[in-house]
């Protein structure tokens, strides 16, 4: 029988069930207890004091690379990063090796995810193979359990079968989450186009290239009623088109990652390979105003685009290099940044790593009320420490972050009751 | 050195690398075009050979096609007395699929004093001197710059005008993708020179005004009371981009003619940095005239380049 757990002198932050107080957290048999509920014979305390207990944080946009790319990331040294990150659940994008567009796929990853350190929710493709040419099967992944369905990485170009897959997608519950990208547009690009990609001499990624994707992907929601997700959105533009459509009662959810609301191309200065990724960082503006969307509820989630990448793909020329930054260990802390900048509140921080990507998902989660699985983080906001090589939990080191000093990070991380990081080492963890 | 003038600048030279125009100084820009104008008169000489870089080791590191430019850093070493070794992509170990890095890892083994490198990514260069001991000199990175090209460009309109502050430099063509514009863009406005641009629209990048040019709305105010007109090699399409229709239209619309260069103050210098598209970007009849100093570039590319040597080897 699992461990119980009481969690001391905490503050309680459950905007799902309208609740901000201090107080004691008490888990039973893996579930949340109520108050005054009694504990069983054995109970472990911890003293949480000066630190927030939130439903368990889901990154509902990670690269975990197997199948296939193991030498990146594999579901268990993915999922400890998630879970070294604050994350209780990561939904899993489908460009593995092979790509996850049928049943075998799906089961082998879940089977995998039972050694992790988080739960895993795997995203199916929308294409056989991602190409782009005809619908995977939706109702088999779906059955084998998908929880969304994208072509992440590989934009579907063809607008037909983007609106069939909305379509169907819609008999299976399931939400398409679009990497939406016109990529003739950005072609030969590899940054953002701007008076960087001048200096520096490097093609650019126009800004309509993603805006034009967004409007196309915001009608064919609109045009058949069927719901859909915009991953990672960087740009002033594509965030006017999002917002326009939600006050119109389209049913689009959109999110975007901590990078963009926190780097500019400016990164880029010196050919950092470790600042290169799609979309890429944007200017100033774009950054300020997705900081904004944050704010008004026109972007619902942070999800990180986790993508580990090795030396391989990163310690060559810039033109070469691939796309991606690992983002697991660093969310929080740089999310909790517009926190102390006054730009959101910590109800919206938990909303936007919590309670939305459990809504829009359709996941358990997100929630602290009494009786749900106990998948909690526990956060320390105060905390400052150094994001070095040296203490990455990823098997990959690809990170503009590194040599930052950050604040904020997750202390304790809880999956049904179980411990699946703590930073004090006060609990014994799961071993995989 | 053996050169037969001396420095008067006084100037700290301390660059170990010279990766682009845009970490120079307009004080360090002015001591390397004095020390090449200085060193210009030993290609002159009939035992043109110095002994100022004897028994240093010089490696071109070319992975991109180039004859001018490797010619002129191998005559401009060979002059200096310093041994030089050529790797082109054709027999380098890119084709064997090494990395830059390792094949960087590589060449430092062999104790060169400097690698002087030309490759299609921009950034590769400074990449480069993370990597290995030597100095770096880059001959030209993807789109990014072309610094020893922007240096002789400079000389030779010094050496005509006497001077840089207060020109009117225009430039005409592929903007976008030209190493050589941005090093132009950014050395001629830095010494004082008015830069103004103009081409297709296709070919015009964003942010050229934080570069310190001025992009004009047509030829005609591009060229008008020009000091120097300066066009550029021009490409249909690159990587299936499609950037113009034809070079007939081209010509008609952006090609420098003796009408258009009519426009150009009376003493106005005609520049290329080669090689010429004849009839397309520039008439021949324009190339080969009296106002064209397009050979003398060439010549001054040696001296620039002598001098770039002697400077990161840290003599002053």
């Amino acid at each position: 029988m699992s461990q119980s757990w009481l969690l001391k002198n905490g503050r309680i932050i459950d905007p799902q069930n309208g609740v901000d107080r201090q107080g004691d957290l008490l888990v039973v048999h893996g579930t949340v207890a109520g108050p005054g509920e009694a504990a069983t014979d054995e109970v472990r305390e911890i003293d949480v004091q000066g630190c927030w207990i939130v439903p368990g944080l889901i990154d509902m946009h990670v690269h975990l690379r197997e199948p296939g790319e193991e030498y990146k990331e594999d579901i268990v040294s993915g999922t400890r990063a998630a879970a070294a990150g604050g994350f209780t659940a990561v939904a899993c994008m489908p460009n593995t090796r092979p790509v996850n567009d049928g049943m075998a796929v799906t089961i082998l990853i879940l089977q995998r995810a039972r050694d992790g350190f988080a739960r895993v929710y795997p995203v199916g493709a929308i294409s056989k193979s991602s190409r782009g040419e005809s619908l995977a099967e939706f109702g088999d992944m779906k059955a084998a359990g998908v929880v969304a369905l994208s072509d992440d990485g590989r934009p579907v170009r063809d607008s037909q079968l983007m609106r069939r897959a909305l379509e169907y997608a819609g008999d299976y519950g399931l939400r398409v989450i679009s990497h939406s990208e016109e990529q003739a547009l950005g072609r030969h690009g590899v940054m953002n186009e701007g008076v960087v990609s001048t200096s520096l001499g490097l093609m650019g990624i126009p800004t309509a290239a993603e805006s034009i994707m967004v409007y196309r992907d915001i009608a064919l929601a609109e045009y058949t009623g069927k719901p859909v997700h915009i991953a990672h959105v960087s740009t002033i533009m594509s965030l006017d088109l999002i917002r326009s459509a939600k006050a119109r009662g389209v049913r689009v959810t959109a999110e975007t990652a901590p990078h963009y609301f926190t780097l500019t191309d400016e990164a880029v200065a010196g050919y950092n390979t470790n600042a290169k990724m799609n979309p890429p960082l944007r200017s100033e503006p774009d950054r300020l105003a997705v900081c904004e969307a944050l704010a008004d509820g026109t972007l619902d989630a942070v999800a990180t685009d986790h993508a580990p990448h090795s030396t391989l793909e990163k310690e060559v020329e810039f033109d070469l290099a691939a796309n991606g930054i690992i983002g697991l260990e660093t969310s929080v802390p740089l999310t909790l940044a517009l926190v102390r900048q006054g730009l959101i509140d910590e109800k919206r921080f938990v909303e936007l790593l919590s309670v939305n990507p459990a809504g829009i998902l359709g996941v358990t989660g997100g929630s602290l009320a009494t009786g749900v699985p106990a998948d909690l983080t526990v956060i320390n906001p105060a905390l400052e420490f150094d994001y070095t090589q040296d203490t990455v939990v990823s098997r990959s080191r690809n990170s503009p972050f590194l040599g930052w000093r950050l604040q904020g990070r997750a202390v304790l991380t809880m999956v049904d009751g179980r411990v699946m990081y703590d930073l004090n080492q006060r609990c014994e963890q799961r071993s995989s | 050195m053996n050169s037969g003038k001396t420095m008067t600048t006084g100037c700290h030279f301390s660059h170990k690398h010279i990766l682009g125009i845009e970490h120079l100084s307009a004080e360090h820009i002015d001591h390397i075009l004095q020390t090449a104008e200085s060193f210009k008169e030993i290609s002159g000489r009939s035992i043109k050979k110095v002994p100022t870089l004897r028994g240093r080791t010089i490696v071109n590191l070319f992975f991109e096609p180039s004859t001018r430019t490797r010619l002129s850093f191998e005559i401009a070493a060979k002059r200096m007395s310093a041994d030089t070794f050529n790797i082109s992509a054709s027999t380098s170990s890119a084709t064997k699929g090494e990395t830059l890095i390792d094949t960087a890892r590589n060449i430092s083994a062999m104790h060169p004093d400097i690698i002087i490198i030309r490759h299609s990514c921009s950034g590769a260069p400074e990449m480069l001197t993370r990597y290995v001991r030597a100095s770096v000199i880059n001959a030209g990175d993807g789109t990014h710059e072309h610094p020893s090209q922007g240096l002789l460009d400079m000389m030779t309109v010094r050496e005509h005008k006497g001077r840089l502050d207060g020109l009117k430099i225009t430039i005409i063509g592929d903007i976008l993708h030209s190493r050589v514009a941005h090093s132009d863009i950014i050395g001629f406005a830095r010494m004082g020179s008015r830069v103004f641009v103009y081409g297709p629209a296709t070919l015009i990048p964003v942010g050229l005004e934080k570069l310190g040019a001025v992009v004009c709305g047509s030829l005609e105010e591009a060229v008008r009371d020009a000091d120097v007109v300066m066009t550029l090699r021009i490409q249909k399409e690159r990587q299936s981009d499609p950037l113009l229709p034809t070079f007939r239209e081209y010509a008609q619309s952006y090609g420098v003619t003796r009408e258009i260069m009519a426009l150009a103050r009376d003493d106005a210098l005609v520049m290329h940095p080669g090689p010429i598209n004849r009839g397309v970007e520039l008439m021949p009849d324009v190339a080969d005239s009296s106002q064209s100093v397009i050979l003398d570039q060439v010549t001054n590319g040696v001296a620039v380049r002598m001098a770039l040597l002697y400077l990161v080897m840290g003599n002053t």
